[in-house]
């Protein structure tokens, strides 16, 4: 793939760069001139000012295949992160069969292979991700998996918890935890607070969340060096707890997704089982610890838990409605709208959690751009104003609820392993 | 613009002195023992009972209240489980609906389903909700308020206390609701464990704890049924803790002139005991009574919108 991109703002927050009005010329999928006004004989892509960054990586990504076609492929949810900016991914666990042995790792490497996305794979911490027995972890690190985690629940018991730790910490595995004492959540189906008692549904409650991560760096602070990451984190009181264990020297790492950032309780009242998500959406004083939690560091990165389901599966009463929406698509412009345009981070810090401390998580090589290094680009109209729509989903789902929800900031292309995607030719 | 009654929520204070007004007819009718005068409001109109939770009571009332308008109605007891797969609920409201129904009664176990069934069904099917979840149980608030105000005339400012199971009530949420649209002045008793946070804030009454002196100066006492098939985890020790804290025992109802309700059905020596139950101050039989009046009230209003 030949091109050259007219007019770029490269910012990199590896290097520092945040530079306007530069060409970069790729040949072969490799960049062979950054400079301005350059002369090339690829073909011109004319950028007009749009945002040139190192390549965007979503670690929590549901892929649902093997076993959940239905809802989405291997093939259209990385057609859903190519459009949404990612030019990398890592996809969770939770397959049918779960990704607990090897087989099912080689059969998504197979799908994958060629993908302009790059697909990491996380394997799951207990046999098929009931929190019983430990995985096989030699062979899941020896066929190339970095994270390990079983996500969709927690694991329950503390002594099971205490020994993956211990045993992933030989492979430098890092743990993923989905936060959830499940015995303070059986039966909920959105948090517990003010709108759970106006509208009648059973509350899952801030402190269930808490109490596991609470509970997890305890147990990551016992066995000492383990790589402990707390998934989707939603709570002001889990903010605070790792943000603690960071200050103590604990390996903890965490993530948030969009949605946590962007919408509260008060979302379930318009959007029924499209604004259900494990975990719930929380309170305005969540958000806000939240995005204080992004600006001092003690969220790592963004990620979305994309989690398509088909459209019978949330178009159902709220209690046994499917938990969780799609997130690749929507991504970018809720992060832009809700953090970068109105001031609470700034660009290179948002490129920063989007690209480069996800790849540090899962120990990826970094992308540079300069010259000799492969072209591994996330491409983004910062200004754009844009509505979105059902015509901007790539997903095989649409269960989200934030059709129609006016955004500024659209990825426009992505440039990886000598490929590119472009949403004006899509 | 066809109506629906979905909930409390949804009705002005003029469309429940409305709906209550209309039932006072009706009531006179039943409460009579001459024949029911036949009518044809509901002639050619079928309406389908969609019970996804068992209800003996409330679907009865709703048949009777449909048949003695002239309507079709169709029961259907349609027993589901999040855990068993089958066909999906839109997929089976939508079979149903296409038998020509003009209008369904639906109660389901979760919360929002008739918000959800509305956006899901054609405009000209009405929609009553008969209990959602925890959420609204608008026909059993109507009821309960025609029941009050043929004792006590206006609510304005009169006292109603609730007691017991808060948490799992779509009889109490429908009811604080109506009671505050009317002026009334609710005060909720409720053990901390059956009790949703922030309550008061959200329905603007008074929580307590303990009975106390609540009930000695309340003008009614809605006693709320304890769901022993709800109770999934340990809300409260055992039923005599419970009727200890909460019952209406006979040494409680001396110290009151306070009316008495109660959905039903009685868990008898748990919520009430007998000489509750059974007291002149119950109105209990009442509010069955004024259930059917106050559904046939709500049909009338629903179908005068063509």
């Amino acid at each position: 793939m030949d091109v050259l991109l007219q007019n770029c703002r490269i910012v990199d927050p590896g290097t520092g760069t945040d530079e306007n009005g530069v060409d970069i010329e790729i040949l072969s999928g490799v960049i062979t001139a950054i400079g301005k006004r350059l002369k090339s004989k690829a073909p011109i892509k004319d950028l007009d000012g749009a945002l040139v960054a190192p390549g965007f990586f979503d670690m929590h990504v549901h892929l649902r295949e093997p076993g959940q076609e239905y809802k989405e492929t291997i093939e259209t949810g990385t057609r859903a992160a190519a459009s949404g900016g990612f030019t990398g991914i890592c996809c969770m666990p939770n397959t049918e069969p779960p990704i607990s042995d090897p087989f099912v790792v080689s059969f998504i490497r197979a799908k994958a292979n060629g993908n302009i996305v790059d697909v990491e794979i996380c394997g799951t911490m207990t046999k098929s991700r009931k929190g019983e027995e430990l995985a096989p972890m030699q062979a899941l690190f020896d066929s190339g998996i970095k994270m390990i985690s079983d996500d969709g629940s927690a694991v329950a018991s503390a002594e099971v918890m205490r020994r993956i730790f211990e045993y992933a910490k030989m492979f430098d595995f890092l743990c993923t935890e989905h936060c959830e004492e499940p015995s303070m959540t059986k039966g909920t189906a959105m948090h517990e607070g003010r709108i759970s008692t106006k509208l009648g549904i059973p509350g899952y409650p801030s402190v269930a969340e808490d109490i596991i991560v609470a509970r997890d760096i305890l147990l990551a602070e016992y066995v000492g060096g383990v790589r402990y990451h707390v998934a989707h984190l939603s709570t002001r009181n889990a903010v605070q707890l790792v943000r603690e264990a960071k200050a103590k020297g604990i390996n903890v790492s965490c993530e948030v997704t969009p949605h946590h950032f962007t919408l509260t309780d008060e979302a379930v009242e318009t959007h029924l089982a499209n604004a259900k998500m494990n975990p719930p959406l929380r309170e305005k004083e969540d958000i806000s610890a939240i995005i204080l939690g992004l600006q001092d560091g003690t969220i790592d990165c963004i990620s979305t838990d994309h989690a398509p389901h088909a459209a019978h599966e949330k178009e159902t009463d709220i209690m046994s409605a499917a938990y969780g929406i799609i997130g690749c698509e929507t991504a970018v412009g809720l992060g832009l709208t809700n953090l970068v345009h109105n001031g609470k981070l700034s660009l290179m810090k948002y490129i920063e959690i989007s690209s480069l401390n996800p790849r540090n998580l899962m120990k990826l090589a970094q992308i540079k751009i300069s010259v000799g290094e492969k072209a591994n680009l996330t491409i983004i109209d910062l200004d754009k104003e844009w509505t979105f729509g059902s015509e901007h989903i790539h997903s095989k789902s649409s269960n989200t609820p934030f059709i129609g929800t006016k955004l500024k900031g659209q990825p426009v292309g992505v440039i990886n392993k000598n490929q590119s995607w472009w949403r004006d030719n899509d | 613009m066809n109506r629906d009654l979905l909930g409390i929520r949804q009705l002005s204070t003029d469309q429940i002195t409305d709906l209550l007004r209309r039932s006072d007819g009706y009531f006179l009718k039943l409460n009579s023992t001459d024949p029911f005068p036949k009518s044809s409001l509901l002639q050619g109109r079928t309406v389908a009972n969609l019970f996804f939770e068992n209800s003996t009571r409330t679907r009865t009332s709703f048949e009777l209240a449909e048949k003695r308008l002239g309507a079709t109605s169709v029961n259907l007891s349609i027993q589901t489980s999040s855990l068993t797969k089958g066909e999906s609920l839109i997929d089976t409201v939508n079979v149903i609906c296409a038998m020509k129904i003009d209008c369904i009664v639906v109660r389901h176990n979760s919360s929002g389903v008739p918000q959800l069934l509305r956006k899901h069904l054609p405009n000209y099917i009405r929609i009553i909700n008969a209990g959602d979840g925890g959420h609204e149980h608008p026909t059993q608030a109507l009821l309960d308020a025609a029941t009050l105000q043929s004792k006590l005339g206006a609510l304005k400012n009169k006292k109603i206390v609730i007691i017991g199971d808060i948490l799992h009530s779509r009889v109490a949420r429908s009811n604080m609701i109506l009671l505050n649209k009317l002026g009334a002045k609710v005060t909720l008793v409720s053990p901390l464990t059956l009790t949703p946070k922030y309550v008061e804030d959200i329905f603007g009454v008074k929580v307590v704890h303990e009975i106390g002196d609540e009930i000695k100066d309340a003008n009614a006492v809605i006693s709320l049924r304890i769901q022993l098939e709800r109770q999934s985890r340990s809300l409260f020790p055992n039923l005599s803790d419970f009727r200890m804290r909460y019952g209406l025992t006979p040494l409680r109802i001396m110290e009151t002139n306070a009316f008495i309700l109660h959905p039903g059905p009685i868990n008898r020596g748990v919520e009430l005991d007998n000489e509750a139950a059974d007291s002149e101050k119950s109105l209990i039989l009442q509010q069955v009574k004024r259930g059917v009046a106050i559904r046939m009230a709500v049909f009338e209003w629903l179908f005068e919108v063509k």
